[in-house]
């Protein structure tokens, strides 16, 4: 498929995910959307790959090369990292519902006063 | 039209009515379900472009495991409709004007891009996203980042131990 129906995909899917940040309240639900923004850029890094190996296979003809593995590896550390601030995130989530008994992101202005 | 673009309009289509689902759903266990639905498209995106790890591992590591933990949590939590807060309408309007003039900049910014014209995507060809290749560059090239990533987990495993026990 052309590159351009992945980035268009992947920028709609980060753009909803920004939206979703912007206009809920739920900080499960703001979470949520980030990790569809993560999702959405990961999508993006894998066919961009497929992409730059497509382009040195065609300008070397010899036995196919492995370019872009690269991409791929970045995107295993991103999910990697990922899984590691879901897990932080989360707890800090469950901790601030157990001191204000809400969810909600707006509660957290406590500090601006 | 062969049957490799069907699959793929038709989870290009899927994912982004999840996404959407995702937003609008007033449960936040139904927005937790339509979020598996969107990890199992993108999914089967990369098998459509032969990543075979990464379809599993986003299968295991993100459907599996990070949408089980936010299960878990909002479950914990007892939340349900009554309890779900409100944004006032004028922001929810500003907060969807915002994304789609972020999408047009996108879209716009793509479509003048001359470099990547003629550029494919190439689909069910080329080995580089199988294990074998993968695990050959990752112990190889990248055996430091992928150490210094289980200290990360460790890290984050002691701060989040930390952060969520009773004091």
């Amino acid at each position: 498929m052309p590159i351009q129906y992945y980035i268009i995909l992947a920028a709609a899917l980060f753009c909803i995910g920004v939206v979703g940040v912007l206009i809920r309240r739920n900080a499960i639900i703001v979470f949520m959307c980030i990790e569809l923004m993560l999702n959405s850029v990961n999508l993006m890094l894998v066919a961009f790959s497929k992409m730059h190996y497509a382009l040195g296979n065609a300008t070397n003809k010899g036995e196919p090369i492995n370019i872009g593995t690269d991409a791929q590896l970045f995107v295993f550390f991103i999910m990697v990292v990922a899984a590691a601030e879901v897990s932080v995130g989360l707890a800090i989530i469950v901790m601030m519902y157990r001191n204000v008994h809400s969810t909600d992101v707006n509660f957290l202005n406590r500090l601006k006063n | 039209m062969i049957a490799t673009e069907i699959l793929f309009w038709f989870l290009s289509a899927l994912a982004l009515f999840s996404a959407l689902m995702v937003l609008v759903s007033k449960n936040p266990v139904h927005s937790v379900l339509w979020l598996i639905v969107v990890f199992f498209a993108i999914s089967g995106h990369y098998i459509l472009l032969n990543a075979q790890f990464l379809a599993i591992v986003n299968l295991i590591v993100y459907a599996g495991a990070i949408m089980v933990l936010f299960l878990f949590v909002i479950m914990l939590m007892n939340l349900n409709n009554e309890t779900e807060p409100q944004r006032n309408s004028m922001i929810k309007l500003a907060g969807v004007v915002a994304g789609c003039l972020l999408l047009t900049v996108m879209v716009s910014a793509v479509r003048s891009a001359g470099e990547i014209n003629n550029s494919t995507a190439t689909m069910s060809e080329g080995n580089i996203g199988l294990i074998e290749n993968l695990g050959k560059v990752l112990f190889t090239e990248y055996v430091v980042p992928f150490e210094i990533s289980s200290v990360l987990f460790l890290s984050a495993m002691v701060g989040a131990v930390v952060i969520g026990k009773k004091e």
